[in-house]
């Protein structure tokens, strides 16, 4: 979350070298890149939740009285009587089967858990990131263009506003604004008929206020790398080729700039998904939207381990996916880094 | 008149240079405003103990009643258990500030270390260490920072850690291409000639050719670790002890307490305004320093 402001040296310097070899090999190396990142996600979930804690149980049922019974129970569900490379191979080995452990509130398979929320976040992270996009690009495009007039003025202003909020805050002022209009909670009322026109209607009205949220906050990052990125493309001689060719400005813009700005933009959205999903935690959180981040929420309010484990691995081991994807797709997009 | 030493020279060049520096940065209407927001904060949250009561954060001596509306006693009001909220905002400051900085510079110092060893060793060390530098950038870090800060023993230095430990990334990235470019140049070579080991070459040449971007990267990096805190606190991880409120607790115990439903604005709008104000007087000073040392940036 950190250095959202000055990114495109960063995206620079992520764009794959213009020279590589064949097209497979750039592929593979990609895909053998994210798997290892993969590896060390699982690592350090292990690190994490079984190492790191020194006590395990003790971690767990801090503040909270248990009969000596209940621990012991727990501690043999968990292995944790086990020396440690035997509980990290026994992990690895059911993490393969697809098998997160138990949670330990809910009282089901972790991974049964996650298949329940991840609807709800898919949805919503899907619809804001769409939303952010087109509205980031087109404000960036804008005010890169007319730089430094008025428009460029409220337009960088206000991002850099929404940009410095904290997520959960700005949800808080909308939920104490818009509470009369929208509901304020959850996904979907009870009592709503079963039909999908309906169902998908209450959905959507449920969504309204977390996807403003959202959206709020992660648009400005967008806006500003295609700012940039536009204004580094605005000094280039193909301009001024394009504009003495008599071009209007509007062709300028649409057919020269902007195309060769949007690839730092493109690459940049997939980087900065890991905000996305953090903004998507403290979202969920506020409007108690059941997705991950509520049910990271739950899981660490509760200092359910096994659980926070799950959502862990889950969220990480996504954004690393959808990273990997990013490169692959760089590669269609900019014809310099397909030359070889 | 003797000549005066290599020593000397260095440091009038460098005083001359960060002259020149504020010359260029003085010239920014927003790098001044943000210098003085943050100079007058800083000074507010130093302050805090000679203007203000610490006793009053004593949730058992609160005067106040219960979420009672501004008035000329509380001018912000107060909270649930009856504490001044501006009492609680300016101490806040103390907490949010302090946190911020620490972990920016425990952030910061990682990434100095592991991006001037990736790029002057260069080869496998290189390699090894961007590989994890590129999984710390990509991996969700408020998902670390959570599962960190869970795992680990409540308190402000948790946070730290937890906050520290996810955000290196970047300025790892930017502080090796710098080193790159940096080592490339002639002058380096002419030391290493002259026998300069990697100590010299790294202390003496590419530390202080660095500095100045490890610090415009910091200043920018202070308002990503002062939300991230609040993030953090307000999700239940921070310090759970009353007397130490900071801005990202405060708005935790709104929620709690339904200053939403209740419509509590004075509760909810002072610590979210001020985590907003500190954090674009941040983000203003380090884009006027980041223009004074690019000068392709400068308007106009």
């Amino acid at each position: 979350m950190s250095d959202t402001l000055t990114p495109t040296e960063e995206a620079l310097a992520e764009a794959p070298p213009p020279t590589g070899g064949g097209g497979l090999r750039y592929v593979l190396s990609k895909i053998g890149g994210g798997l290892v990142s993969l590896a060390l996600v699982v690592v350090l979930g292990f690190l994490l939740f079984r190492v790191l804690p020194g006590d395990v149980i003790q971690t767990m049922f801090r503040g909270r009285p248990a009969a000596p019974e209940q621990l012991a129970a727990v501690r043999r569900d968990l292995g944790l009587d086990d020396p440690l490379y035997q509980q990290f191979f026994d992990y690895v080995g059911r993490l393969l089967h697809g098998d997160l452990g138990e949670s330990y509130v809910y009282r089901v398979p972790v991974l049964q858990k996650i298949g329940e929320r991840l609807g709800p976040t898919l949805l919503l992270v899907g619809v804001s990131t769409v939303i952010a996009v087109a509205l980031g690009l087109w404000l960036g495009t804008r005010s890169a263009w007319h730089r430094g007039g008025r428009f460029d003025r409220v337009a960088t202003g206000v991002a850099l506003t929404l940009w410095s909020t904290p997520t959960f805050w700005l949800g808080m002022l909308l939920l104490a604004a818009a509470s009369g209009l929208f509901p304020t909670a959850g996904f979907v009322n009870s009592d709503t008929a079963p039909d999908f026109l309906s169902q998908a209607l209450d959905v959507a009205h449920h969504m309204v206020l977390p996807t403003i949220t959202l959206v709020a906050v992660i648009y400005a990052q967008y806006q500003l790398v295609m700012r940039s990125s536009l204004i580094e493309e605005m000094g280039s001689d193909y301009l001024t080729t394009a504009r003495a060719k008599g071009l209007r400005d509007d062709l300028v813009r649409r057919k020269h700039a902007v195309p060769n700005a949007l690839l730092p933009t493109v690459t940049l959205v997939f980087l900065h998904l890991g905000f996305v999903i953090a903004g998507a935690v403290t979202v969920e959180t506020v409007f108690s939207w059941p997705g991950l981040g509520l049910l990271t929420y739950d899981a660490l309010s509760n200092r359910d381990l096994p659980l926070l484990q799950g959502t862990f691995i889950v969220l990480a081991g996504a954004v690393i996916a959808m990273n990997v994807l990013a490169d692959l797709l760089y590669r269609v997009l900019d014809p310099r880094v397909r030359a070889s | 008149m003797t000549a005066p030493s290599a020593r000397r020279m260095a440091w009038r060049r460098r005083g001359a240079a960060f002259a020149a520096g504020w010359r260029e940065f003085a010239k920014q209407r927003t790098g001044l405003v943000g210098l003085g927001l943050l100079t007058l904060i800083v000074l507010l949250a130093v302050l805090a103990p000679v203007i203000t009561d610490q006793e009053g954060l004593d949730v058992t001596k609160a005067t106040g009643g219960t979420m009672e509306p501004p008035s000329s006693e509380f001018p912000l009001g107060t909270d649930r258990s009856g504490r001044s909220v501006l009492l609680l905002t300016l101490w806040g400051a103390r907490m949010s500030l302090t946190v911020g900085l620490v972990a920016t510079l425990l952030s910061i110092a990682i990434g100095t270390i592991i991006g001037i060893l990736a790029a002057h060793f260069g080869r496998w060390v290189s390699a090894v260490l961007m590989r994890i530098t590129d999984f710390f950038l990509v991996l969700p870090s408020l998902v670390l920072a959570i599962a960190l800060s869970t795992v680990l023993e409540q308190g402000i230095g948790t946070i730290i850690l937890a906050i520290g430990l996810t955000s290196w990334a970047s300025g790892a990235r930017l502080v090796r291409a710098q080193t790159l470019t940096i080592e490339a140049r002639p002058y380096i070579e002419r030391s290493k000639a002259l026998g300069g080991g990697h100590t010299h070459v790294i202390s003496k040449h590419v530390l202080p050719a660095v500095l100045p971007l490890v610090f415009v990267n910091t200043t920018l990096a202070v308002g990503s670790a002062i939300v991230a805190e609040a993030t953090l606190s307000f999700l239940g991880l921070g310090d759970p002890d009353p007397m130490r409120p900071s801005w990202g607790t405060m708005l935790r115990s709104a929620w709690l307490d339904s200053a939403v439903i209740a419509g509590a604005w004075w509760y909810l709008l002072p610590p979210g305004i001020a985590i907003g104000i500190v954090v674009l007087a941040f983000t203003m000073c380090g884009r006027a320093l980041e223009s004074v040392l690019n000068p392709r940036l400068r308007e106009g």
